[in-house]
């Protein structure tokens, strides 16, 4: 009898190990956990974007019923610590103090200033408006260039300066290509374009909330955070605490999207009111607060010059950047805007490149991460301005990007970034979804509409995008002066009965890793899927990580995943070899099981020896009884991801309504362990993208309040408003690695919006638009055709969310006509 | 305080509540019916949606954030951890979520499962756009719902050729496999030296 060959669980659609308890209500939610004499905190918060606190009085709040106690931040300012920023980008970074509670100044609106401790919820809640707090108000600044201004107002007076720092790449001083300057002089074309990258709101369903238990001597926090492991060190660090007496839990996470890539002044406070109480407390904020007061996405400026040939060969592209740090620096908040320093050069063979960034305070809520992180918004750049070059050439858009995309046969590629790219097919992907589009058909509409002057105009929008993924090598993470590593680790356990138990360093909050990493396991251990168990998320079970973020927990935590196991194997063939006394250098790991090559009948599986080795009978001598091993993965490069995404949009010319005819993807992620799961984070991250190209927007008012300051002003896409979208894969595996894996829980959301905005610009241009502002709301659209065929504007001065409004998002948007200096000698 | 009389779930439950209090935190923190949660403070997001009979006796999708537990009294409501049959088979919606992979995160599920069976209540064969109206009231952020979609029809399909929800005879649910993350219930921490 020959052994059946047990059909491979990567590449197999399978249903998802979470999803039993999702459906059915059973879910550990942060918010579910309630404890002996839990105590609830409510959190007083700043109206005023920038104040000086002149008196903070909490007593009539401590008389109130049920309230157990009430702070001030000066109350607490001895034990609540400080809030780290972990990526100083420059060595001059300016690097304000930023406290989880404020002490003597507020500087945006919704900066925690006190907090009542009570019985329950409603009391705590009720008691804050007992609280008396004096402010003097003090100047606000938050437009991006007038915040550079000789004479602005300052966001931090100590420092002199809102300007955080200048960060600089250019390809003619480090070697990687040529002079961005001299290609300018040189060039038959320029085409220079400003982009607004309006504030956006990364909004997962679940509302943060976090548990802090004392009970014991030892300081459990439980959050709902994508990163426990720094969660932990950093409270270490700022707060005092030993880090053995502290354990982080992130139990079942609502979302993330990198809002929970966060280390939170709610976080802190909670911290610190359960050591100064030694009680346990819980803090779940409303959904209010976390638009206000979680961190926002994207909020950027780009001045971008492409230079070319007259043959469409570009010669150089230079970006300058303005990037909105908000009041004070998150976790990576400086960083953001870096990771896409590198992807501006997009799938393209640029020869000069240059990357400006300089980031600005202002007195609106900081900025962090929000998926994508810095890679949506050079995607966004470059594949609007390469629309540009196709205009001013006359030929088709993705004959432009053809001419200067990289070839197959050319990887691995080094790029002007200095990133070498692995393997891709970027003429794959793209013939393939131009077929699934129907690009010809719809280019035949297209101009029948055009004749017809059809008030609804029909408009094509291509992106061909890539992006690095699995943060991160950690030599790299440490030239651009990130403050920690990008390895991950995993650690296998056997159990005596051959289940296995794995530990994973990265900590998923929705993606469905437990699925897809016990497929990885099951196929290298040679055991069921259902056999695999995966422990995460609490730093007593899993106390070494680095968390989920950037499409790492496959390409790099599934590496380490692999190579514990292999780890596993080598110690397990020992044992086998003995039980079937043969040498262990006879025998092979195959179809599940160890074999004596050429006799594959006489086999021993990983339970077998499990087995014995829990009984330690009969092992070989020198042989420790214990088959669990843990490996370390640090990447030696990023992955690169690629893929083609074409959107047909329909634009009614007369009301600003667009609607999406077609969106078609085609994504190359490498190699699949699950084709259910990486079709869902495609469709999930497209709609993100979706959002930012139609919907969302976070607006202030002149005074520093966000009026989209809950989900009936902030537009999230309801499934109305979507489209059925089209997806489909290439797949060509990378090569640095043994899993083949890319990443990609990030790719839609940093393909999606310029193939949305440029099928709708290329709807409008014969009218005259070559520039909306996102989000293409209709009154945005309606305003921009006006405005392009010379009719004025009616100003609205009452309306601001999602509507036409120059100085929307605090960002000095450029309106409907940016500087179009295009144009060739 | 008020006193409310309100069958949850086939279980009748009296108690004293403060008039103000939300249909949801009598849910989650009475009841301990934590399948039920918070989303925003709007009535935007419908993750706390919960069936509640009307004078009428019938049962539809409500917000319960947006009901007072008093509204409740002399009501029904089932919530999503009593939409499982005997035996907790599943109810076809629940097991369509799954079988389509309609949900990622899952903190918008509960509401979405609710959403989509009262929807299918009133129509038993909707159109895809009568899905997505539908369930428009539901903010989901991970899926970009066109799974949550696949599954609502893939339910109605179910429901038609089986009759009436639960579904008896469909195969139970393997609960034994699906992982937890790495959480034991917070234990008596121990004594540090």
């Amino acid at each position: 009898m020959t052994a059946t060959v047990a059909e491979p669980e990567v590449g197999r659609p399978r249903l998802r190990k979470e999803d039993a308890r999702l459906i059915t209500g059973r879910t550990l939610w942060t918010e579910n956990i309630t404890l002996p004499g839990l105590l609830h905190l409510a959190i007083l918060r700043s109206p005023y974007a920038h104040a000086r606190i002149t008196g903070v009085d909490v007593s009539a709040a401590r008389g109130r019923a049920n309230v157990i106690a009430a702070y001030s931040g000066a109350d607490l300012a001895d034990i609540q610590g400080v809030l780290a920023c972990a990526w100083p980008v420059t060595e001059d970074t300016v690097l304000p103090e930023y406290l989880p509670m404020a002490v003597s100044e507020v500087r945006h609106v919704g900066e925690p200033v006190a907090v009542v401790v009570a019985r329950d919820r409603a009391s705590a809640l009720d008691a804050l408006e007992a609280i008396e707090v004096s402010y003097e108000p003090l100047p606000v600044v938050l437009d991006l260039e007038a915040a550079l201004a000789e004479g602005s107002p300052l966001v931090h007076a100590d420092k002199g300066t809102n300007k955080c720092y200048t960060w600089v790449f250019d390809s003619g001083e480090a070697g990687t290509g040529g002079d961005v300057g001299q290609a300018e002089a040189e060039a038959e074309i320029v085409i220079k374009r400003r982009y607004v990258h309006q504030r956006l709101i990364p909004t997962s369903i679940e509302p943060r909330s976090v548990v802090v238990d004392p009970t014991g001597g030892e300081l459990t926090v439980y959050s709902a955070t994508q990163i426990p492991h720094i969660v932990r060190f950093l409270l270490a660090a700022t707060t005092g605490t030993p880090e053995h007496k502290i354990r982080v839990v992130a139990p079942d996470v609502g979302g993330g999207f990198g809002g929970k890539l966060a280390v939170t002044p709610e976080e802190w406070i909670a911290f610190a009111v359960a050591r100064k109480l030694d009680r346990p407390v819980k803090y779940t904020e409303t959904r209010a607060e976390n638009m206000v007061s979680a961190h926002h996405g994207r909020d950027l400026i780009q001045d971008i010059t492409l230079t070319a040939r007259r043959d469409g060969t570009v010669t150089g592209l230079t970006a300058n950047l303005i990037a909105n740090m908000g009041a004070y620096l998150g976790i990576v908040t400086p960083g953001v805007p870096i990771l896409g320093a590198f992807m501006y050069n997009a799938i393209y063979k640029f020869p000069a490149y240059r990357f400006v960034c300089t980031g600005v305070f202002t007195n609106t809520t900081k900025t962090d991460a929000y998926r994508g992180a810095g890679r949506p918004e050079a995607t966004y750049a470059i594949e609007r301005i390469m629309d540009e070059l196709a205009v001013e050439l006359g030929l088709d858009p993705m004959e432009v990007r053809r001419r200067n995309w990289i070839k197959h046969e050319e990887f691995p590629f080094t790029t002007v970034a200095g990133l070498v790219y692995d393997s891709g097919d970027y003429e794959a992907a793209t013939d393939k979804a131009m077929a699934l589009f129907g690009y010809d058909d719809l280019r035949a509409e297209q101009r029948a509409r055009r004749e017809a002057n059809d008030p609804v105009q029909l408009g094509l929008g291509i992106s061909t995008y890539t992006e690095m993924c699995g943060l991160a090598p950690s030599r790299v993470l440490g030239a651009l002066r990130y403050g920690a590593g990008g390895w991950e680790s995993v650690s296998v356990r056997v159990l005596p009965t051959g289940k296995v138990e794995v530990v994973s360093g990265a900590t998923p909050h929705g993606q469905g890793h437990v699925t897809a990493w016990s497929q990885i396991v099951a196929d290298q251990l040679g055991v069921p899927f259902e056999d695999v168990t995966v422990l995460y998320g609490d730093t007593r079970v899993s106390h070494k990580g680095m968390d989920t973020y950037g499409s790492r927990s496959l390409a790099v935590g599934g590496i380490a995943m692999v190579m514990a196991c292999e780890k596993v194997r080598d110690k397990a063939k020992v044992v086998a070899a003995h039980l079937l006394e043969a040498s262990p250098g006879d025998l092979e790991f195959t179809d599940g099981a160890f074999r004596v090559r050429g006799n594959p009948e006489m086999s021993k599986t990983l339970g077998d020896v499990a087995l014995a080795v829990f009984a330690a009978h009969d092992l070989p001598e020198g042989i420790e009884p214990q088959l669990d091993s843990e490996a370390t993965f640090d990447p030696s490069t990023f992955s690169f991801p690629h893929g083609t995404h074409l959107c047909a949009t329909e634009v009614d010319t007369e009301t600003g309504r667009v609607t999406i005819r077609r969106y078609v993807c085609v994504d190359d992620v490498g190699k699949v362990i699950n084709p259910l799961i990486v079709e869902g984070q495609v469709h999930g991250g497209v709609a993100q993208g979706i959002a930012q190209a139609l919907f969302e927007e976070a607006v202030y008012d002149e005074s520093g309040n966000l009026i989209t300051g809950s989900l009936a002003e902030y537009l999230l896409p309801t499934a109305a408003d979507l489209p059925q979208i089209v997806s489909d894969r290439t797949e060509t595996p990378a090569t640095t690695h043994p899993l083949g894996v890319k990443g990609v829980g990030e790719a839609g959301t940093i393909a999606a919006s310029p193939a949305v905005v440029n099928a709708v610009i290329d709807a409008l241009r014969p009218l005259g638009v070559d520039y909306i502002d996102m989000p293409l709301s209709p009154q945005n659209v309606w305003a921009t055709i006006q405005q392009a065929q010379g009719q004025s504007v009616p100003s609205d001065p009452g309306e601001s969310g999602g509507t036409f409004d120059e100085h929307g998002s605090g960002s000095a948007g450029s309106g409907p006509t940016s500087p179009s200096e295009g144009g060739g000698l | 305080m008020a006193r409310v009389e309100v069958t949850v779930d086939g279980v009748k439950y009296v108690d004293e509540v403060e008039p103000r209090t939300l249909l949801v935190y009598y849910l989650r923190d009475h009841l301990g019916k934590i399948g039920t949660v918070v989303g925003c403070d709007t009535s935007n997001c419908g993750a706390c949606t919960v069936h509640m009979s009307g004078p009428d006796g019938v049962e539809r999708a409500v917000k319960s954030c947006s009901v007072l537990a008093v509204q409740a009294d002399g009501r029904t409501v089932t919530t999503v951890e009593g939409l499982a049959g005997p035996d907790g088979i599943l109810h076809p919606v629940q097991r369509a979520f799954h079988e389509q992979h309609g949900l990622q995160c899952g903190y918008c599920t509960p509401g979405m499962i609710m959403a989509s069976v009262d929807l299918l209540r009133e129509n038993p064969d909707p159109t895809d756009d009568q899905i997505r109206e539908g369930i428009s009231g539901n903010l989901c952020r991970c899926t970009g719902y066109q799974n949550i979609v696949r599954a609502v029809h893939a339910a109605a399909e179910e429901m038609a050729a089986t009759g009436t929800a639960p579904v008896e005879e469909a195969p139970a649910f393997n609960m034994a496999v699906a992982d937890t993350p790495a959480v034991q219930p917070p234990a008596p921490a121990e004594v540090a030296p």
